[in-house]
């Protein structure tokens, strides 16, 4: 009774090793279940979400003009301040001084990609790209100015 | 408190496991008090990763505080965002939309899995199984590649606010989840044909670690290592958020009390979940997807609480408000902190060796643990 109860757990046990071994001798040949990828040999084809968080940019159309204000509201909104908005005054047509955007600095070495600006502009004139490769050598190239120089703001954009 | 490192009394020897160790996941330092190859004393250090979240917390607003209780249970990112958004919402009294709840529930539930598998694969690697952790990392990646589509980030989602999410679902959204299901439901027997059935794998747990259900109580223990000493503490019977009482799934109970009996509350845990998922991916229903807050949220006066079951147990919010901007003080109460505590009691008299493996199945995410 013992003897035949010892060989079967040798048994199981055998069986069990034997059946993980499967597994991983069906992958060691079937090659194409392989899923990593080999980065940055695929840069060109590699894809990311549209709508990853990889840095704050602010779109300008082709006539250089973006919707920011300059209402401080990301500033505001960013929890560790990598937003700086420095506002100038525009003399309107009329003659009445308007509050604009003189720079919108970006900080990316400081920015934790949370959106949080994003969400809080009320005229969509930031957003986030999905670009992600940010090494630089110098850390000074990562504070960003958004707005373009010479860039002025769209027609009919109100806070 | 600090022991010399050194013999103390005749044959004990006292070591340092971590806080740079492979098999501690992180910054976790533990002084070993050894006699022979027998654990005496298991003394867990900490604050190699304090980054004083409750105190930075304090100068940010409703708003921006979710985003840093990503960086605590990093595994469990969006179930933090919950609790606290939850917390918020509390104390507004504010009516989430229905579209929101369901978006809420299926997304933790996808982050409850992601969790598991991981730790599923570091586990086993524990145990010195190496390759189970890319047939882990495999299942893994298509939740991360979910996360990304909808949320915008894989890791640290900052998706929920008070008041709901962020952003409305990726077209795609319920077409690929469905395709994960189906996926995980076609692989997961390799799971165990991998690690649950091998036999080297369960001497190695079974009737190693043990946890009474007297102990996990009074050890405060939640979660997987609670209910594996048969413990009923699932936030999500008790105390249902959102939608988690319109749907149908069992609290996986397990009465045995060793690192065996942890393991399979997991891998059971991460059945239950798709079960969830399969319940509301269908009926996600149309809608706002956040409700309306003003732009500068100010909490009344008074003291709020809400708990959530994260993958690792009952994550805690403990907010204290004097009517302003930002909360004057907040507490969270961590899962992995009082299930670490229970360690030394579950490992005195065993192995070193067997140290690894009770130490895994609990689960640890250092930066829980110190926040
Ligand atoms: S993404 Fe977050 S951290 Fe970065 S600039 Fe915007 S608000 Fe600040
Ligand atoms: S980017 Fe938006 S929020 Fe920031 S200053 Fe310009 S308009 Fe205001």
């Amino acid at each position: 009774m013992f003897l035949k109860e010892y060989f079967l757990d040798i048994y199981k046990a055998t069986k069990s090793l034997l059946t993980g071994m499967k597994l991983t001798g069906y992958y060691f040949t079937h090659h194409k279940e392989i899923l990593t990828e080999e980065y940055p040999e695929n840069r060109k084809s590699l894809q990311l979400a549209e709508r990853f968080r990889g840095e704050v940019i602010m779109p300008h159309d082709a006539n250089n003009e973006h919707t920011c204000t300059g209402c401080s509201s990301c500033e505001i909104a960013c929890p560790n301040g990598s937003i700086k908005i420095i506002s100038k005054f525009d003399i309107t047509p009329e003659g009445k001084k308007k509050k604009a955007i003189d720079q919108h600095i970006y900080h990316l070495e400081l920015c934790t990609m949370c959106g949080l600006c994003v969400e809080a502009c009320p005229t969509d004139a930031i957003k986030m790209a999905n670009t992600f490769e940010h090494s630089v050598f110098n850390r000074n190239h990562l504070i960003k100015r958004l707005n373009k120089p010479g860039s002025k703001i769209k027609e009919g954009i109100e806070e | 408190m600090f022991e010399e490192v050194g013999t103390t009394t005749e044959g004990d020897l006292i070591i340092n496991l971590g806080p740079q160790h492979p098999a501690t996941h992180g910054v976790l330092h533990l002084v070993i008090t050894l006699n022979g190859e027998i654990i005496k004393k298991v003394e867990p250090h900490l604050g190699y990763i304090h980054r004083s979240i409750e105190k930075m917390t304090e100068s940010l607003s409703y708003r921006q505080f979710i985003y840093v209780t990503s960086r605590m249970d990093y595994l469990s990112a969006h179930i933090n965002n919950h609790a606290c958004a939850l917390c918020v919402e509390k104390a507004l009294q504010l009516e989430v939309p229905q579209r929101a709840q369901y978006i809420r529930v299926i997304m933790d539930e996808l982050t409850r899995i992601a969790s598991h598998e991981l730790w599923w694969g570091a586990m086993a690697m524990d145990l010195g199984a190496f390759t189970p952790f890319f047939h882990a990392f495999r299942e893994r990646e298509k939740i991360n590649e979910i996360m990304e589509e909808t949320c915008g980030a894989r890791l640290t989602m900052n998706y929920m606010v008070p008041g709901g999410v962020m952003v409305d679902l990726h077209p795609d959204f319920q077409k690929k989840v469905k395709a994960f299901i189906q996926q995980y439901k076609a692989k997961i027997h390799e799971y165990d044909e991998l690690v649950t059935g091998n036999i080297i794998f369960q001497n190695r747990m079974k009737g190693i670690g043990y946890l009474s259900a007297q102990d996990a109580v009074s050890y405060g223990c939640t979660g997987p290592v609670a209910r594996g000493s048969g413990v009923a503490s699932d936030i999500r019977k008790i105390a249902p958020y959102d939608v988690y009482d319109k749907v149908e799934f069992d609290e996986v109970l397990q009465t045995e009390g060793d690192s065996f009996a942890r393991y399979m509350i997991r891998i059971q845990e991460m059945h239950q979940s798709i079960k969830i998922i399969e319940q509301l991916i269908d009926v996600i229903p149309d809608g706002n997807f956040q409700a309306k807050t003003k732009a500068v949220i100010k909490l009344p006066k008074g003291e709020f609480y809400q708990r959530v079951e994260t993958a690792r147990g009952e994550l805690g919010v403990y907010i204290v408000s004097e009517g302003a901007a930002q909360p004057y003080r907040i507490k969270y109460r961590s899962p992995g902190f009082s299930n670490l505590s229970a360690l030394d009691h579950m490992v005195r008299g065993h192995k070193i060796g067997d140290l690894i493996a009770a130490m895994g199945t609990l689960d640890l995410v250092i930066p829980d643990i110190d926040r």
